[in-house]
C-alpha cells in the first residue's frame, strides 16, 4: 500500500486535532474496512491516527438509556447485558453482520463509517464518483443487482452496507462527536449518513477531524417487540440484499408506534416514515403489516438488475413485523 | 486380510499442516530474495499505446519494472512431455505475460514490479501508468453463441442412431435451456512461485498439481533442457484444477529472476487469481429428451456451447458423459466452443461432468414430471446395463445399489410427487435426486521405493496432494505391501527429482500413482526373493515373486507363512543395507475391453422460505460406487467436500462480468460467494464398494470429482419440488424464487 504516517493518539482531543490538521489523515479504529480499502488502493490516506489506546470503549447506563463507546467492539456491544436486555434489536443486527472474527475487531464508531461494498467502488480501474469524483458511476448502467432502490442519484447508486446502523436508526440513537477544538456535538443517527446527490464521495455529515466518541441509545419502548431480518445470498457472512429493522411498541394488540428501517436499499439506512405512519394505531396483524410494507416500498425506483428488491423488501418488512409482533 | 487398506487413517501430513511446518510455495525463502507484484491491465482488447514506468522505477526499493518493452521473449515450443489428463499433445499456447503490446483480456498482466519488499513492489505497482488503444471486445458468450463450433482437436461430434427422427416420433418430449455462469476455483492458498537460477539451472517452488508439466513449460519457455529445471511443490492449499496447467506466473517469476540474477517471488492476490488461472466456462446447454409413455428414452439431443479464449482452445467436454449415462439408441451430444475476450477457461472440479449433468439431470427431472413417473424410477427404467456409447460391458457398476441404498436411507418412498406438496411449518420442503458419474481414469505413473534393512522405507513419486490425502493413501499402500507400519514409511511428492507422475487431476491419482507404489513394493519383494534364493538353503526356493509377501521384516510364502526368511539377514548376506526399486505402472490392456466408470446417486432435501426465496440444503445423502476405498476417512471428506462444492455451484457461486468493460467485477471473496459453514447442514456420504479387478491392481476408481457431479442438479430438482419453480440458470439466488 502507499506509504503513510502512523501515530497513536493519547486522547480524543489530540486525535481529532491531528486529523483536522491534515486533510489526508484518517482515524484508524478496528481497521476491518479501512485497511482492506488501503490494500486495494481505494483509500489513500497519508496519515493514520490510531485510536486504539483511547478510553472510549465503555458501555454504561446513562440517563435512562445506554451510552455505548465508539471504540467498544461490535462483539462486546452485542453481548452486553444492558444491550441484550433493553435493545435486543441492536444485538440481532450486529450479529447478523460480518463474522465472529471481524466483530471482535470492528468498533461501533468504525461500523458507522463503513463504506459501500459497490464492486465499482472497489475496482480502481472502473469509474466511480464516490471513489474518484467526476469519473462517473459504473453501476448506474452496469451490474447493479446489489444496489439502491431509494434515494440514489445519477452520480451514485451505491448502498450503505452495514447492519448495526439499521438498528440504531430504529432505536433513535444519537451519535456524539468531538471536533478539533474540543467542541462536542450530537447528531441524531437519522441525520448521520447522507444520500449521494451530487457529492457521493461524502458518506456522512461529519466534518473532517470530527471523532465519534459514543453512540447514545435513549430509553426504548421496543425491547419486547423488535426483530432484525437480513436476506442475503448465503446463510452467513454476506451483505444484505435487503435487511429490515422492525420495532413495535404495543398497547395490547394495538400498535402504539413503530419503527421500520430498511437496509441494503439506499445510500443510508432507509427509515420508512410511511410504513411507520401506516402502523401507528393499527392492530398488529398481517394485513396491517402488508399495508405498511406497500407504503414502505411505494417510492422505490429500482435499477436494471434490482427490481426484485421491491418485492423482496415488501415481504421482508412483513416478515420482520410479524416476528416483532410474535405472530410467527 | 489387509492391515491398512480400507481402514481409516488420519492424515500423515495433518500435524505438519496445522502446526505450520508444511511449507507452501510462497513460504520458501532464498537469499537476497526480491518480490514481484503484477500490474493488471484495464481494457479487454486492444494494444498498449504507452506504458510509463518511470515513477514506479524511482519508488523506494524498486529493482526493476518489467513490461513488454523490456521483457525478454519467451519460447513457445511444443512440449515433449506427455500432457495433463484429457489434454492432447499440442503446442503450448498458454498465455505468457509481457510478450507484446497486445491485450487479450481485461486484467491481463501488463507489468511486473520487482522490489526489495512486497509492500514496496505493491506500492510502486500503482505508479505504473498505462495508456491503451482499446478495440471492440466480446466477453458475452450469449452474444456470440451462434458462431460456436466444434473444437479442432478430437473427433467431430457424431450422432448415434437417428436422433432427429426419433425425437420427432417421441410421444413425450421435454426441451429446455440451462445456463451456468463463469465460476472460479477459489482455493484457500493463493498461487505463488519462488524462482532461483544457478547459471542456467532453475529451481522453482510453485503451487502446482503437475510439477512435470510446469517443468516442460519452463524448459521450453527458457530454451533450457528439462533436466535443468527443478520444480518443487510439496504442499498445495487446494487447487481444484486451477493449477493443472502452467499459469503465467511461474514463467514470469523465473524470467524476472533470470534477468535480475537474483531469486524472485511472486504471489497472486485474490483478485489476480481471477484472471491468473482460468475458470469454469460460461456454458449454455440445450437439451431435448424424447421418451415413450413407459419412460423409456428414445432420443437425447444435448448441445453445449461454452467460451474459450481468442488465443487458445479449451474444451470442457460438457456433454461427454451424456453419452454414457442412460441407455438410449438415438443421441447427439456435441460440445461447441466460441472464443471471447476472456482468459482461457480451464478444468474446475468435475469439469464438464458437473455442468453437463446439471443440464441432463434437470432435464430428466422435467421428463419425469412430463411422464408422471417418479424421478428415481425414470432413472432405473433407463439404466444402462452396458456402455451405451461403446457397447462394452462396465468393468463394474454398482449404481443400481447406490440408488437403492440412497433412496432407503433418505426415505425417498415418502416423497409426494406434486410440487409444493411437502411443508415444514411455513417452509416448503423439496426432495430431489440426480445421478453422478465420472471416469475411472488411469495414466502412466512411476514411483521409487528404497526399503532399508531396519524396515523403514522412503517412497517418492512426483505427484501432488492438493488435499485429497495423497500423502496418506500412498503411505498406506506402501506399508500394506512392504509389510511394515505407516510410521516406517516416508512418502514424498511434488518434486521433479522424483519419478514421473501425471498431473493430479481427473481423479486418477490413487489409480495411477497408487498402482505405481504398489508395483514398486512388489518389485522390492521380488528383488528380495531373488537375493534370498541366492542362498542354497533358502526356504523360498522355487517360489515365484507372486507367491511371496513381505511382513514385519520377513519375506514369506503367501500359501505357507511358516516358510520365510529374515529380510535383514538376506540384505546382510548380500552386503546391502537397502534395496531400491522404481516401477512404472500403466493402464492394463484389459481395460480396453470394458467401460470403466464411477457412479453415484444423490438425494437432497431443501427447505425454501416461500416469501424470501432463501434455499437451505437441509439434508444430502450421497451414495457413490467408485471401486475400492483405500482410506474411508479421507474419502468421506472428499465426498463431503464435493457436496459443499455442489451447494456452492447450485446456490451461491457466479463470476460476474460487466460486458461493457469485459471485466470481472467480483474478483474477491466478499462478492464471489463460496458457501460458508452455515450453508452446509446434514451431509451423509456412503460408499458402495465394488470389487473391480479390471481397472487396476488396487481396484480403485476416481472419486474426488464424482462427489459433486450430481449435486447441483439434485438441488435444483429439489427446489422445483419445493416451489414448483424450475430455475435453469445457476446460481439459484433468492431473487430468482420470488
Amino acid at each position: 500500500m502507499r506509504p503513510f504516517k502512523y501515530t497513536r493518539a493519547s486522547d480524543a482531543g489530540a486525535a481529532a486535532q491531528a486529523v483536522a490538521l491534515n486533510p489526508r489523515a484518517k482515524f484508524l479504529a478496528g481497521g476491518t474496512n479501512l485497511l482492506d480499502l488501503m490494500k486495494e488502493d481505494v483509500e489513500r490516506p497519508d496519515e493514520l491516527v490510531d485510536l486504539s489506546r483511547l478510553k472510549l470503549s465503555e458501555i454504561r447506563a446513562a440517563g435512562g438509556g445506554v451510552s455505548v463507546g465508539a471504540l467498544a467492539k461490535n462483539s462486546d456491544t452485542a453481548n452486553h447485558p444492558l444491550i441484550r436486555r433493553d435493545y435486543p434489536l441492536l444485538t440481532q443486527a450486529i450479529v447478523a453482520g460480518a463474522s465472529g472474527q471481524l466483530r471482535n475487531m470492528a468498533t461501533n464508531g468504525g461500523n458507522l463509517m463503513q463504506r459501500t461494498r459497490c464492486q465499482y467502488f472497489y475496482d480502481t480501474a472502473m469509474p466511480c464518483n464516490k471513489r474518484e469524483p467526476g469519473t462517473g458511476c459504473g453501476a448506474r448502467e452496469g451490474l447493479n443487482r446489489i444496489h439502491a432502490i431509494f434515494g440514489w442519484s445519477d452520480k451514485c447508486v451505491a448502498t450503505y452496507p452495514g447492519d448495526m446502523a439499521n438498528a440504531l436508526y430504529a432505536l433513535d440513537a444519537v451519535v456524539r462527536v468531538r471536533g478539533a477544538q474540543g467542541r462536542e456535538r450530537t447528531i441524531p443517527v437519522n441525520d448521520f449518513h447522507r444520500l449521494p446527490g451530487d457529492t457521493p464521495e461524502k458518506d456522512n455529515n461529519l466534518q473532517h477531524g470530527e471523532l465519534i466518541t459514543a453512540v447514545e441509545l435513549p430509553k426504548s419502548p421496543f425491547a419486547k417487540n423488535s426483530y432484525y431480518l437480513k436476506v442475503r445470498d448465503r446463510a452467513s457472512y454476506a451483505f444484505a440484499l435487503v435487511a429490515v429493522a422492525a420495532a413495535l411498541e404495543m398497547n395490547g394488540s394495538t400498535i402504539r408506534q413503530a419503527r421500520v428501517v430498511l437496509g441494503g436499499v439506499a445510500h443510508k439506512p432507509w427509515r420508512s416514515a410511511e410504513a411507520e405512519a401506516a402502523l401507528a394505531g393499527r392492530p398488529a396483524s398481517e394485513e396491517s403489516f402488508r399495508r405498511a410494507a406497500d407504503a414502505a416500498l411505494a417510492g422505490a425506483k429500482p435499477l436494471a438488475h434490482n427490481a426484485y428488491k421491491v418485492e423482496l423488501g415488501k415481504r421482508a418488512v412483513v416478515r420482520a413485523l410479524m416476528r416483532a409482533a410474535r405472530l410467527v | 486380510m489387509p492391515r491398512y487398506i480400507g481402514k481409516e487413517m488420519s492424515r500423515v501430513d495433518g500435524v505438519a499442516k496445522v502446526t505450520g511446518r508444511a511449507k507452501y510455495a510462497a513460504e520458501f525463502r532464498a537469499p537476497n530474495l526480491a518480490y514481484g507484484f503484477v500490474v493488471l491491465g484495464a481494457v479487454a482488447k486492444g494494444r498498449i499505446r504507452d506504458i510509463d514506468a518511470r515513477e514506479a522505477e524511482r519508488a523506494p526499493g524498486v529493482v526493476r519494472v518489467f513490461t513488454h518493452l523490456n521483457a525478454p521473449k519467451l519460447g513457445q515450443k511444443a512440449s515433449t512431455e506427455y500432457a495433463p489428463p484429457r489434454n492432447t499433445r499440442e503446442q503450448d499456447k498458454s498465455f505468457r505475460a509481457l510478450q507484446s503490446d497486445r491485450i487479450y483480456f481485461n486484467a491481463q498482466p501488463v507489468a511486473l514490479v520487482v522490489a526489495e519488499t512486497y509492500e514496496q513492489a505493491r506500492y510502486a505497482s500503482r505508479l505504473v501508468k498505462v495508456a491503451y488503444d482499446a478495440e471492440r471486445h466480446t466477453t458475452d458468450t450469449e452474444a456470440v453463441r451462434e458462431s460456436a463450433r466444434a473444437p479442432s482437436q478430437g473427433p467431430p461430434p457424431k450422432p448415434r442412431g437417428n436422433p432427429e427422427a426419433a425425437m420427432k416420433a417421441a410421444p413425450v418430449k421435454v426441451e429446455a435451456e440451462y445456463r451456468i455462469p463463469v465460476e472460479h476455483h477459489n482455493p484457500m492458498e493463493p498461487h505463488a512461485a519462488v524462482a532461483a537460477w544457478a547459471g542456467d539451472k532453475l529451481t522453482i517452488f510453485d503451487k502446482t498439481q503437475d510439477v512435470y508439466g510446469v517443468r516442460a513449460h519452463l524448459a521450453s519457455t527458457f530454451g533450457v533442457p528439462e533436466a535443468d529445471v527443478n520444480v518443487v511443490s510439496p504442499y498445495v492449499g487446494g487447487a481444484f484444477g486451477s493449477s493443472l496447467r502452467p499459469n503465467y506466473y511461474p514463467a514470469l517469476t523465473a524470467m524476472a529472476a533470470r534477468e535480475l540474477r537474483r531469486p524472485v517471488k511472486v504471489v497472486y492476490t485474490r483478485t489476480q487469481m481471477f484472471t491468473g488461472h482460468g475458470h469454469r466456462p460460461y456454458t449454455i446447454q440445450k437439451i431435448a429428451l424424447g421418451a415413450e409413455a413407459s419412460g423409456k428414452l428414445t432420443a437425447m439431443i444435448h448441445t453445449a456451447v461454452h467460451n474459450t479464449s481468442t488465443f487458445e482452445e479449451f474444451n470442457d467436454n460438457t456433454t461427454g458423459f451424456t453419452r454414457q449415462v442412460y441407455a438410449c439408441p438415438n443421441l447427439f451430444a456435441p460440445t461447441l466452443i466460441v472464443p471471447t475476450d476472456l482468459p482461457t477457461p480451464t478444468w474446475m472440479r468435475a469439469p464438464g461432468a458437473v455442468s453437463g449433468m446439471f443440464a441432463l439431470e434437470c432435464a430428466m427431472d422435467e421428463l419425469a414430471y412430463a411422464l408422471k413417473i417418479d424421478p428415481l424410477e425414470l432413472r432405473l427404467i433407463n439404466y444402462a446395463e452396458t456402455d451405451p456409447e461403446s457397447g462394452r460391458p462396465f468393468s463394474s457398476k454398482a449404481l443400481r445399489e447406490c440408488y437403492r441404498l440412497g433412496a432407503e436411507k433418505f426415505g425417498w418412498k415418502a416423497r409426494r410427487m406434486e410440487p409444493r406438496s411437502m411443508r415444514d411449518g411455513r417452509l416448503l420442503v423439496g426432495w430431489g435426486t440426480a445421478t453422478g458419474v465420472w471416469g475411472a481414469f488411469q495414466s502412466r505413473a512411476s514411483a521409487r521405493i528404497t526399503y532399508r534393512a531396519d524396515g523403514t522405507a522412503h517412497v517418492t513419486s512426483a505427484t501432488s496432494d492438493i488435499g485429497p490425502g495423497t500423502y496418506t493413501v500412498m503411505t498406506m499402500i506402501a506399508a500394506e505391501y512392504l509389510g511394515n507400519r505407516p510410521e516406517q514409511v516416508r512418502f514424498e511428492l511434488g518434486d521433479t527429482n522424483f519419478p514421473r507422475a501425471p498431473a493430479q487431476g481427473g481423479s486418477q491419482t490413487t489409480s495411477s500413482v497408487g498402482s505405481a507404489v504398489h508395483g514398486a513394493a512388489l518389485a522390492v519383494a521380488a528383488k528380495l526373493l531373488t537375493l534370498a534364493n541366492q542362498d542354497a538353503a533358502s526356504p523360498l526356493k522355487g517360489a515365484a515373486a507372486a507367491d511371496v509377501e513381505m511382513l514385519d521384516g520377513r519375506l514369506r510364502l503367501k500359501g505357507d507363512p511358516s516358510k520365510s526368511v529374515s529380510i535383514p539377514d538376506v540384505m546382510r548376506r548380500n552386503s546391502l543395507t537397502e534395496v531400491t526399486e522404481t516401477f512404472e505402472s500403466r493402464p492394463s490392456p484389459e481395460r480396453q475391453k470394458y467401460a470403466t466408470m464411477a457412479h453415484g446417486a444423490q438425494f437432497v432435501e431443501v427447505k425454501v422460505d416461500p416469501d424470501l426465496g432463501q434455499v437451505r440444503v437441509t439434508r444430502a445423502i450421497e451414495v457413490t460406487a467408485c471401486g475400492k476405498i483405500i482410506n474411508p476417512k479421507a474419502s468421506h471428506s472428499q465426498e463431503i467436500g464435493g457436496v459443499v462444492w455442489g451447494i456452492g455451484m447450485a446456490l451461491t457461486e457466479a463470476t460476474e462480468i460487466d460486458h461493457r468493460y469485459g471485466r470481472i467485477m467480483n474478483p474477491n471473496l466478499q462478492h464471489y460467494h463460496v458457501p460458508v459453514n452455515a450453508d452446509v447442514h446434514e451431509v451423509e456420504t456412503v460408499f458402495v464398494e465394488e470389487d473391480d479387478k479390471v481397472v487396476n491392481p488396487l481396484g480403485v476408481k476416481g472419486m474426488g470429482e464424482l462427489g459433486m457431479v450430481g449435486i447441483p442438479a439434485a438441488i435444483a430438482n429439489a427446489v422445483f419440488h419445493a416451489t414448483g419453480r424450475r430455475v435453469r440458470d445457476l446460481p439459484i439466488t433468492p431473487d430468482k424464487l420470488l
